[in-house]
This record gives C-alpha cells, structure tokens and sequence, in this order.
C-alpha cells in the first residue's frame, strides 16, 4: 500500500510568461477558434485517418479576457519567466530541503486536449531531492517544477470545446511526493503541512480551484491517480475508499480467475426480447431507433454486483464517459422493468450457471462501442486492478475518467533560454525564508490564544491579519474567532479597528463577520449598529433622571449609573466608551457646565 | 576524463547531488560550466559536475520513417519549392533542435492530407532564413519555377514570412506572362508544434495552386482564427506584425480571394496565360532609403553613391527635408532615377501639396502613388535591368502588376 502527492498551487505573481494578472475574469472581449494537431512524430506513422479525425472532431474556442494578451493566444512569443514566481518556487524548494538546479531549462509538453493554446504546457525542473518531516517520518519530494496553468474549460459541445484564457498562463507550482504515505490520515498530513508552506510565502492565489491535489495510490498492483482531491477534510476518505476499492477488484480477480471465467468476443442482438417491454429506458432508446445489444460474461455471476463486490459499477463507469446510461448486467436483473426478458436473454445466449451478461441500449454503433469498452475492461477485472485515472465524488468514492496517460513527451521550449541559478541568489533567498509553519504557530500561541486555534489561522494562511490587529488593537481571542468562523473576503483589520473606535461593542464582532461573509458592505452593517442606539442619548436620561443622586454622592455616583446605563448598552457599545462619556456627563453636572 | 556523446546515459556528481540522464548537446547559450541532461521524468536540466560516470552509451539512432507517395490519376500536380523559413522546419523531439524539411516526404509529414488534394512534387532550392535573402535568391526561385512550370500545374513556394513580401514582387516584375499560380506561403508558428499556423496555410495555397489564376500571390491566416486564408496580390502584401498569425496584409487594397473550405476570389485577377514569360534581371543598384529628421545630408548623399536609382520613404505625403531638394536635383540630372513613398505605408504619394513637395516634384523626383516601398524598390531593380532609363521613369508611375491602384476606400 503506496500513497504519492501530486500539489499545484496557483501563485499570485503576474503570469509566468507574460505581464497579466493572475486572476479569473469574467469580462469577455471576443473569441478566436483554433486547432491543434497532433505533431508528426506523436503520430509515429502518419495516420491520415487519424489526422482527419483530429481535424474533424476537435474545434477549440478562446474566449479571450481583459486579463490575457498576445501571449496566451499564441500570437506572441513567451516573454522572460517571471522572476518573482521563480523566486517563490526557489523559497518553497529550500523549505523542501530541495537543491535546486544550477540551471533551469523551461520545456514544453505536449498537451493537445486545448487547455493550451500552444498545444503544449511550459514547464521547467526547478530542484529535486527534498523532504518534509511528518508525525510519521520523512516524506521524500524527488521534483519541484514551475509551470503555467491551463486555459479555463467553459463548457463542451458535440465538436466544439470553449476555454476562457483568464487562467492561462498563471503560474503553478507542483510539488511531487515520493509514495511514502500508508493511509488517507498521512496523505491529509502531507498535503495540510505543505499547503502551508505554500500559503507562507504570502505570494499564492487564494479560493476555490486555487491548489490542487493528485493522490496516487496502489496496493501492489496498478496504479490509480485521484486527481482534484482538493478538500483536504475529504482526502482520508477518499483515500481508504480507493484502497478497499483495489482490494475488492483483487479479490474478484481471484475469484474469475479460479471460475475460469472469460469474455467472449460475440455481440447478441436482443432488440426483439424487448418489444413491448416495461422498462422506460430501454422503451425510450427503441423509440428513437435504437437497439439492445449484449455480451456473455463467462463466470462472473455475483461479482458484477453481490456483497462487497461491485464491478458492474466499474463496467457502466467506463460507457458513462461516452455518454451511454442504459447499461445493465445480469447481477441487478431482473429489476428496473426489466422481467421476464431475462430469462429469454440466458435462452438466447446460452447461459449456465455462474455465468452473467451485459445488455446496453442506444443506437447501434454506439452500442457496438459501449459494448467493446466493457469487454475490455471485464477482462483487466480478470488480471485486477487497471491504471486509472479517477475522479473525486462528494461522498467519498470516485468516478472513472480515463486511462492513466502514458510519460508525457517533453521537448525544449527554444523561444526561452535557459536561466542559470548562481549560489549567491540562492545564499539571498535563503537569508531571507518566511518563517515555517511550526514556528508561527508557536508565536500566535504567545500572543494569547490556544494552540488548535494559531494551528488553524497559520493553516489558512491569516497569521499576518491576526498579528496586525493584535499588535494594534489587541483583541486575541475575539480575533481568532473571527478569523477562523469567517471567509477570506472579509476585511478584518477594518473591523477591529472600528471596534476600537468604538462604533460597536465587542460582543458584536461575530455577527459583523458573518454579515461581511454574507456580503453585506461592512461600512453599511455597522451603520446600523450604530443607530440602533444613541449613547448620548441614553447616558443624558439617565443623568437627568438621577440628578439628585449624583448631587448627593458626587462622583461615587458613577458605580451605581454605570450599571443602569450598561442594562440598556450592553453588547451594543464598547463599555469603555460608555464609562467615558458617563464620567464626562456626571462632571459637567458637577461643575454645573 | 573520460569522452562523452550526445545521447549517452549518464550519472552526473555535482556539489546538489547525482542526477541521472541523457547527455544533450550544449545550447549556446548555456555558461561553460555546464552540461545538460534530459532526466527520466523528461526535464532538461542544466548541472554543473564534478564528475561523469557513464551508464550506458548512445544507441544508434532509427532513422525517420519513410512515406511512400502514390502518383494518383485525375488528380493535379503541383509543384512545392522549399526555400527554408519556419513552415519548412520539423523538430528533433530528443534535443529541441529544428532541422530543415529536405524532401517531399518532409511537407508531407508536416501536412499529409495535401495528398487527397493533388500530386506533389517537392523540392528545396536551399534553405536560408528568409532574412538572409538577396536579389540573387530571387532569381535562384524564378528559373526553379520556370522549370516546374512545365511539369506541374500550380506552384507552392514555402517560404520565411520576414522577407516573403520582397520575394512575392521580385517575381510578381519577372514573370511578365505566367500559365500557373505561384503561391508563397509562410507561417508564423513553426509546424512542430500542435497549434502551427502551416497546416492551414500550406493546405489552403496547395488549394490556391490548383486555380486558374495567372499570378503570384502570399497565401497566410486572414485572422487568428484557423478558419480562413487570404489570398493576397504579391505586389500589394507586406508583414504587418511581428509575430501574429494574420500578419500579413494587403495594403492599401484588398486580397484578392480567400480560402476556406473552398477557393474564393473577390475581384477581378489575371488568369492563367498559354505562355510563361521570364525576364530574370535585377539590376541591384537601387537603394531604398528611410528619412528620418535630423537625417545628415553625407548620410542622404553616401547612400546615393554609385547607384542607378533610389527610393525614398519619406514622411507623410511623400517628402524629406527641403535642405535635401539641391542633392536630389543633381543626382536626378546625372541620370538617378529617385521614386518617393510614404513610411505612412496606407495612403498615396501626393507632391502637389505642400511646397517642398512641389520642389521635389520640380527636381523630378517621381511620387509613386500608393505603392508600397518595398514594392517600389524591387521594381526599379527590375526595370532598371530590362528597360531603356528613358521607359523607366514612366513605367514606375505606371501599373504593371496591380502594384498601383487609383481609388482606396474606408475598408
């Protein structure tokens, strides 16, 4: 049992290869269309077929961006890398206790799905052989790379891909571990302990889509890439589900294998079975002109669906990428309105005991090759786990995407020359790293709050936020609350200062903050705050309606008319605004003012 | 110390640590101290070593696959001329480095489907930047043309986009009569990568070539899009970008067609004559010369030395300095021919205008209308080299080619 890490993190520097921001944008200028073609030799021998299909199939339309230039369409050659990015990627590189290359040599791979205009990723090998200390041991980060993210997928008609270029170009840091993690908790450690090391550099992009992770995990045979497992609270879950996952498909694989089991090559033609049959599915694809093709699977009676196993879900995994949802198999039948034709189906193809079949409804080349995807895969189900690349589901399991993609071919990018890295510009970034997580945390500590607590705000990146407001407003522990109970976009200085202003008590800052994160304008839900209650007001009537106490008793009369003017402003105003004005009120009396 | 080649596995020592890869040969513009190996995860990496253990030496390398091409009936043929440029150019995946596409077997690597569209013939005069051209080049592709001609029915000249607009009007002049189209075709983002602009371009002039035009034209992107082609006369097309894809423009005039799908022409264009006329002679005394304020008149006057004739890129409507009026006068008397343009590059020539205009005018320098500079420079190296000097003046002023056009329009 292996577990690797594969993080990007997207940075907040320019592009790396141009002078836009590195942000989303919503403002679309206009389009251009493109294609790309396999170059010659990814093609080994020319496929003219193949070109065709290329050519025919795939058409990419750019939406092109207030935030994208000449660069990201293409149009213009890459300028310079950017300096700062590499300087991030050098700063997390030595917190890696990585070695960083001497020369850095930006390459280009292949990439022809379109998230590249190019039809090619820029990326360069910035160190390699670095570590992280973890609760359980060193985690080995053989490479450490910079490289530019791809366009934004817009959406995806029949031939057509549309991708936003507001996203391209932004620089990506990717960090790969070694397989040196057991379960799903050591993969979260890794992956929370790095994110942090990130986030310290102050210089990565924040927010939904921002970093992401891949999980590699195998259990001794194949190799399974969850990829975009980005919710770290998620990561042990889906974890341990990939892995009894592989252990079933291994027990099944023993199972078939001591059956005997097989997939033959024949493809039945069942449309007649289903005249007239109750299944709506089935009926609403036969209206359209479709057929009900099947296939014999020899021996896999109880494995497609039975106990702990599941491979019919693997099966109608692999046809539901292309788009075909009317798949069943002999282990749900009968079910689904789907009866009596069962046994008219084990008739026609002749089944025995322990064996099971595949039926799929749609039109018939489709079908056709529906049909072949699930032979195929029903025989890797033979031999066990198949490579895989995996999507991540809400509830912990995870989806088929596509096969595992061979080594991507890389080749130079000669429109950038190489960029030596000397031991003086190391030595300078080197003096001056941000501090690593541990020891922030530590210092959050001595400004006053808990532990889990300064764990969480260095976590999420909003150590330098807490410390300036403590520095100048005080607060901690009200501070810390805030921070972690809310959201990024919420000026917390802002409201910590007008807290110390006085404009609200501190009671309300939790119900400010979530307001904010709500989107309230901060300016306008402290205004209501604010008019809820007239301090002078409120100070005036009870000092007019307790004169004669106060020239009874002079200024002890302060204690008692504190308690009567907090009755009506507690949680509403500061209690040390109050006690100022009340001392002021009661003096002016005094001095008969 | 032990000799290493290109493509040896290596181990590498250095102060960082090992690494583990292909020996690459040095780009030039790494430091001395470095090598360069290409690691098992497919990245190049520059190292300095302390030392070098060899693994395992190069293995031979397969050479490229070969492609057999089927001469088919009913299909025309056309001829592709390689000259070098970006468009004739494939990539060495193992160590970046671009090479020369050398045969026919090589376009058609590039864009295989050219077959379905006709018989190719393919050949490459040479193969220089198109940056290094010279008049000599010129007629080095027009005799090579000559003698397509008469076994081809259209001609693709791939071509460097830097200097193709020159190449175009040298021989839009030197082929007075032409039986076939003769299409220069370029590209602006080389054919190893998966969004090169030579695909379309080399099929869309392949298309241009199978038509009944009779005329030398620059087939390039008509937008940043790969929908579209334009056909552009070669006498009116200059490079307007640096890098863009549609970086080339039909000035002051419009392109004569478009490709899509299909061929399309626009407006009026010669067609296909019985007889191929060549008059080969450039005469390369000819300077073309950009004015610029404060340009000292030795700079004006060393430029004009020992020339047969000038071509001046003045500012606005067509002028320079009046200081220059007395030299220009005495070279014009000892027989110079010097034509006035506009750096404004859109727009015509008008010396009537402004007074140093007239006085230029007077001195018989010749407003040459709306054609182009560069256009204008290669048509007096032709008609200086087969025309009496008297024929000369006025055939500058003179269309011959649709270099010059009477009315512009508002696009």
């Amino acid at each position: 049992m292996k577990c690797g890490l594969e993080i990007h993190q997207q940075l907040s520097t320019k592009k790396l290869f141009c002078d836009c921001d590195s942000r989303l944008s919503e403002e679309v200028k206009g389009t251009v269309t493109r294609i790309l073609r396999p170059t010659q030799s990814e093609m080994g021998e020319i496929d003219r077929a193949a070109v065709e299909e290329s050519i025919k199939k795939r058409r990419f339309v750019y939406e092109i961006t207030d935030n994208s230039c000449l660069v990201e369409l293409d149009e213009e050659p890459p300028h310079d890398l950017n300096r700062e990015a590499l300087e991030v990627a050098i700063q997390v590189a030595l917190m890696l206790n990585a070695k960083i290359v001497d020369e850095i040599h930006v390459m280009r791979k292949i990439v022809i799905d379109g998230s590249n205009t190019s039809g090619f990723q820029r990326t360069a090998l910035i160190a390699v052989d670095g570590y992280l200390e973890t609760s359980f041991g060193k985690v080995r980060i053989p490479t450490i790379c910079l490289e530019e993210e791809a366009a934004r997928k817009i959406e995806e008609r029949d031939n057509v891909v549309v991708y936003r270029l507001d996203r391209l170009g932004i620089p990506l840091i990717e960090i790969s571990t070694a397989p040196d993690m057991e379960n799903g908790a050591q993969v979260k450690e890794v992956a929370e302990k790095i994110g942090m090391i990130l986030r310290a550099t102050r210089k990565v992009r924040r927010g939904a889509g921002t970093i992401r992770q891949d999980i590699n995990i195998s259990t001794g045979q194949g190799r399974v890439e969850i990829k975009g497992a980005s919710r770290l609270n998620m990561i042990p879950k889906w974890v341990d589900n990939e892995i009894q996952r592989q252990e079933m498909l291994k027990k099944i694989a023993e199972i078939l294998r001591e059956r005997k089991a097989e997939v033959p090559d024949d493809i039945y033609d069942l449309t007649d079975i289903f005249e007239g049959t109750k299944s709506r599915i089935i009926e609403k694809e036969l209206k359209k002109g479709g057929r009900v093709l099947g296939i014999k699977l020899v021996g896999f009676r109880g494995v497609l669906k039975g106990g702990e196993f599941r491979l019919g879900r693997e099966l109608a995994d692999r046809v539901r990428v292309i788009g075909i949802k009317g798949l069943f198999h002999g282990d749900e039948l009968p079910g689904y309105g789907i009866e009596e034709e069962v046994e008219e189906i084990k008739k026609r193809m002749d089944l025995r005991e322990g064996d099971s079949f595949v039926i799929i409804a749609a039109q018939e080349d489709k079908a056709r090759i529906a049909l072949e995807r699930v032979k195929e895969r029903a025989r890797m189900a033979l031999v066990g786990v198949p490579d895989e690349t995996r999507a991540p589901r809400d509830d912990g399991s995870s989806r088929y995407l596509r096969p595992l993609p061979g080594a991507a071919r890389m080749y130079p990018e000669t429109d950038i020359p190489p960029i030596r890295i000397d031991e003086e510009y190391i030595r300078r970034i080197a003096a001056n790293l941000p501090k690593m997580p541990e020891e922030r945390v530590k210092e959050l500590v001595e400004m006053g709050i808990s532990r889990q607590d300064a764990f969480q705000i260095v976590r999420d990146g909003m150590d330098d936020v807490f410390e300036e407001i403590v520095k100048r407003y005080g607060y901690p522990t009200i501070a810390a609350r805030a921070i972690i109970n809310g959201c990024d976009e919420v000026d917390y200085i802002r409201i910590f200062q007008m807290l110390h202003e006085g404009k609200f008590a501190k009671e309300a800052v939790d119900d400010i903050v979530l307001r904010a994160c709500n989107g309230e304008p901060l300016e306008k839900i402290v205004e209501s705050y604010a008019s809820k209650v007239d301090v002078d007001a409120v100070i005036d009537g009870i000092v007019r309606e307790k004169e004669d106490l106060i020239r009874e008793r002079g200024e002890a009369a302060f204690k008692p008319l504190m308690g009567l003017v907090m009755k009506e402003l507690r949680g509403k105003v500061d209690g040390r605004i109050v006690s100022e004005k009340l001392r002021k009120k009661i003096g002016e009396l005094l001095s008969g003012a | 110390m032990q000799e290493f080649q290109e493509g040896d596995y290596v181990e590498v020592k250095t102060k960082k640590g090992v690494f583990r890869g292909v020996l690459l040969p040095k780009p030039k513009f790494s430091d001395d101290d470095i090598i360069v190996i290409k690691m098992d995860n497919g990245y190049n990496v520059g190292v300095v070593p302390e030392e070098i253990r060899l693994l395992r030496r190069a293995e031979k390398r397969e050479a490229r696959r070969e492609i057999k091409v089927k001469f088919r009936e009913g299909l025309p043929t056309v001829s592709i001329i390689g000259t070098g440029g970006t468009i004739a150019s494939y990539v060495d995946y193992r160590t970046g480095a671009v090479h020369p596409a050398l045969s026919a077997e090589d376009f058609l690597f590039t864009v295989p489907e050219i077959v379905e569209e006709a018989n190719i013939r393919a050949s490459v005069v040479f193969n220089i930047l198109s940056e290094d051209m010279k008049p000599e080049h010129w007629i080095t592709i027009a005799r090579k043309i000559k003698d397509e001609a008469e076994k081809s029915d259209g001609i693709v000249v791939p071509h460097g986009t830097d200097t193709m607009s020159y190449t175009a009007a040298a021989l839009s002049f030197m082929f007075e009569k032409l039986p076939l189209p003769v299409v220069l075709v370029g590209s602006q983002r080389s054919s190893d990568r998966p969004s090169s602009d030579a695909y379309l371009n080399l099929i869309s002039a392949v298309k241009v070539a199978k038509t009944d035009l009779g005329e030398v034209v620059v087939v390039m992107h008509a937008s940043s899009s790969d929908d579209r082609c334009a056909i552009h006369r070669g006498t009116r097309v200059r490079k307007m970008h640096t890098s863009r894809r549609d970086a080339f423009e039909s000035v002051n005039s419009m392109p004569i067609g478009e490709v899509s799908d299909k061929v399309r022409f626009f407006r009026e264009y010669r067609r296909r004559d019985d007889d191929l006329v060549l008059r080969d002679r450039l005469d390369e005394k000819v300077s073309l010369i950009y004015y610029y304020p404060g340009m000292p008149l030795e700079v004006m006057e060393r430029m004009l030395e020992g020339m047969h004739g000038a071509v001046i890129m003045g500012t606005g409507l067509g002028h320079v300095a009046s200081e220059f009026v007395p030299l220009l006068r005495e070279k014009i008397r000892d027989g110079m021919v010097i034509g006035m343009t506009t750096q404004c590059i859109y727009g015509r020539v008008n010396l009537n205008v402004y007074s140093t205009g007239r006085e230029l005018k007077h001195a018989g320098v010749i407003p040459l209308e709306d054609m182009l500079p560069e256009v204008a420079y290669v048509k007096l190296m032709w008609l200086l080299a087969n025309y009496e000097p008297e024929d000369v003046t006025h055939l500058m002023r003179e269309n011959l080619r649709g270099e010059i056009e009477k009315r512009r329009f508002l696009k």
